[in-house]
């Protein structure tokens, strides 16, 4: 409502008698609003009627575009869709606002099955309860495994982080590590926090963490080869991915550090890195089957009204991928789907 | 016959309308609308449009405000990471040290305006571009955010605002849903209507919105003339952070949660929402309306996407060519608005 042209401008009386108008309808429709304590509680998701035809899931995770990880879930996800006949869509956003939009999108086109990574619960808490109102049969992945029931899911299939944290600290103290560098690369990802305190408790010994910005790999390197060097002590290194993984192995290198590397997750580069003994082993927590057991779960309660998991968590991991292991594990890796 | 003075000849309406720096934006915004109506079956749908409108309401809540500042002539970097400041300072109030939400909000809305007016006071007082100042301010920010949150908390999300004293009241205000023929609209969407409605009056209406186009246009010939430059400069900048601290407190209640992390890269969002709608990166030309209509096409195009079920990983290839396409006929009726006016 502008440009460079002045017009007249409206008696100031009559202006304000606009804006106390405004107000007042502003007040009337306020006056028919729910806040967002007064949303009705949560039942039991009514049993969805058994339809024919394609079933139709989306898949909405908090990864970035581009992610590694994220790449061999849809994969998963994108399998189990073509094995069974299911379509699936899948979309992801690292911002918690966004991907809470993207949720209700997908309520929004009536689709029958949801499948949500949870890395901030209280984010998701509204879309996802609005879903399940709305009869559609949610299932929660990777992260939010606390929350997922209380919220309505059917079940939850991820790694439970703490777990696989305690397992690769133990790792660890059993190689007779002294003293360990947790690297995390998501700022609020609680689950890397909880893969950090599980480390801590693992290992029983001196654990530092350090922050580092996953999408700018130089920055990352560069932090950590800070790290080894302000600190010669440190011989022991855990990144919680397997592009950190990476960046930390070329940062020991560059410095001569003594300190030995173990990562969550694994790509290629991790790969090769266990053979040539330079990264000591990964933590898997097979996420292809958080892509894949999924949209096998909401098929098989569409069409049978089975419940997996029996009220517990379906654990996809951890399983510690080492030199033993490191050979048959490789040729999946390649072909991006572990 | 004589032939008039051009400065009496009546325009006609065509040419009237050609020359509102939104009419671009709104053509643009038609030709989405009807895209994804066409070819998705729920974009056009109440449950549909209140997706969309979501999406576009805190962008366009923002990019009012940052048309504005554009407009003076400024830039504001820090926008985007000051939506989490705020959420932060509330949230760590409210949840850590057992503040009333109402008060917490007051104090994080005190914080915002004091770094609003640090930005406009460094930017005015150093004679810096403003892309320096407050890329500056962004960074800091963002450390801000994560030290004192990791500080705090030990951890790097600060949540449980639905158990906080005044969570019902502020929630109902900032983050409740409006039933529209039983689909529930987020609050949201009327903030932004409002905000939107109030900057175009304050533009077009108020003796304040010529020192903008002035300051914009000019800030040597506006000093001549008697225009505030440094006043109307700074209190810019204390409205984007105003803003900014609208859509943290509309975040912070809907989501009762907010990451160390949020708003990062928003900021360039906003931006182009501006010039979408009409503002130039030189200043002294826009709208605020258009600037809103720019966050309408942004949420309609991200939303649209997905109701399009398009593969997600040529997501952000789509949004691209849309905003620069959105773009390039705004510029086509700018150059054909100016030659009216010659």
């Amino acid at each position: 409502m502008s440009h460079r042209l002045r017009r007249g401008v409206p008696k100031p009386r009559l202006r304000a008698a606009r804006v106390v108008a405004g107000l007042l309808a502003t007040g009337l429709l306020l006056s028919a609003c729910t806040g967002p304590a007064a949303e009705p509680k949560v039942t039991a998701p009514a049993a969805a009627p058994v339809e024919s035809g394609p079933l139709k899931v989306a898949v909405i995770t908090h990864g970035t575009a581009g992610d590694a990880f994220w790449n061999v879930v849809k994969n998963g996800a994108e399998q189990a869709g073509k094995d069974l006949g299911v379509q699936v869509e899948y979309a992801s956003d690292g911002d918690p606002g966004a991907q809470a939009k993207l949720i209700d999108n997908a309520v929004a086109q009536q689709i029958g099955g949801l499948v949500v990574s949870m890395a901030n619960p209280e984010a998701l808490q509204p879309s996802i309860e609005a879903a399940v109102r709305a009869g559609i049969p949610v299932i929660t992945i990777n992260s939010g495994e606390d929350k997922s029931a209380a919220y309505g899911a059917l079940t939850h299939v991820g790694q439970n982080e703490s777990i696989a944290g305690q397992e690769a600290g133990k790792k660890f103290k059993d190689l007779g590590k002294k003293k360990l560098l947790c690297v995390i690369h998501e700022a609020g990802n609680i689950g890397q926090a909880q893969r950090c305190d599980g480390a801590k408790a693992g290992f029983g010994g001196d654990v530092q963490t350090l922050q580092v910005d996953i999408s700018n790999p130089t920055d990352a390197e560069s932090r950590i080869r800070g790290a080894v060097q302000t600190d010669p002590s440190i011989d022991a290194v855990l990144t919680l991915n397997s592009q950190v993984a990476a960046r930390a192995v070329s940062a020991i290198k560059s410095v001569g550090s003594k300190a030995q590397v173990g990562t969550f997750d694994l790509n290629s580069d991790v790969v090769a890195a266990i053979k040539s003994g330079d990264v000591l082993f990964a933590v898997d927590q097979q996420q292809y089957e958080q892509g894949y057991l999924p949209v096998m779960f909401l098929k098989l309660y569409r069409d049978n009204a089975n419940i997996v998991g029996g009220g517990k968590p379906v654990l996809t991991g951890p399983d510690l991928v080492d030199k033993s292991t490191v050979d048959k594990v490789g040729q999946y890796v390649q072909r991006g789907t572990r | 016959m004589t032939t008039l003075d051009e400065r009496l000849v009546k325009p006609t309406l065509m040419d009237r309308l050609v020359v509102r720096p939104e009419i671009g934006a709104l053509l643009g915004a038609a030709v989405v609308f009807l895209f994804f109506s066409l070819v998705t079956e729920k974009f056009f749908s109440a449950s549909g449009a209140a997706t969309w409108l979501d999406d576009a309401a805190t962008l366009g809540i923002m990019a009012v405000a940052v048309s504005l500042l554009m407009i003076g002539g400024e830039f504001d970097l820090s926008a985007g990471v000051m939506t989490a400041s705020t959420s932060l300072v509330t949230a760590i109030l409210a949840t850590e040290a057992g503040w009333n939400v109402w008060l917490a909000l007051l104090a994080s809305l005190v914080f915002a305006l004091v770094v609003g007016a640090f930005n406009g006071w460094l930017v005015m007082k150093t004679g810096l571009p403003s892309f320096i100042v407050t890329l500056g301010t962004f960074l800091a920010l963002q450390g801000l955010n994560l030290g004192v949150t990791r500080l705090v908390t030990g951890t790097v999300q600060v949540s449980g605002m639905r158990s906080t004293d005044g969570y019902a009241s502020a929630g109902f205000v900032f983050a409740s849903t409006v039933n529209i023929g039983g689909t529930p609209f987020q609050i949201s969407i009327v903030w932004w209507i409002g905000v939107t409605a109030v900057a175009a009056w304050l533009l077009s209406r108020t003796r304040f919105g010529n020192w903008i186009f002035a300051v914009g246009g000019s800030a040597a010939s506006s000093r001549a003339v008697g225009v505030p430059v440094v006043r109307t400069k700074i209190l810019l900048f204390m409205g984007t952070a105003l803003a900014a601290w609208l859509v943290g407190s509309i975040n912070i209640l809907r989501f009762a949660s907010v990451q160390a992390n949020q708003g990062i890269g928003l900021e360039f969002q906003y931006i182009i929402a501006a010039v979408i709608g009409g503002c130039l990166l030189t200043g002294g030309y826009g709208s605020a309306v258009g600037a809103a209509i720019g966050a309408l096409i942004f949420g309609m195009a991200r939303q649209g996407i997905v109701f399009a079920g398009w593969d997600s990983d040529w997501f952000m290839l789509f949004l691209g060519i849309m905003l620069l396409a959105a773009v390039l006929v705004n510029n086509a009726f700018r150059r054909r608005a100016e030659r009216v006016r010659r």
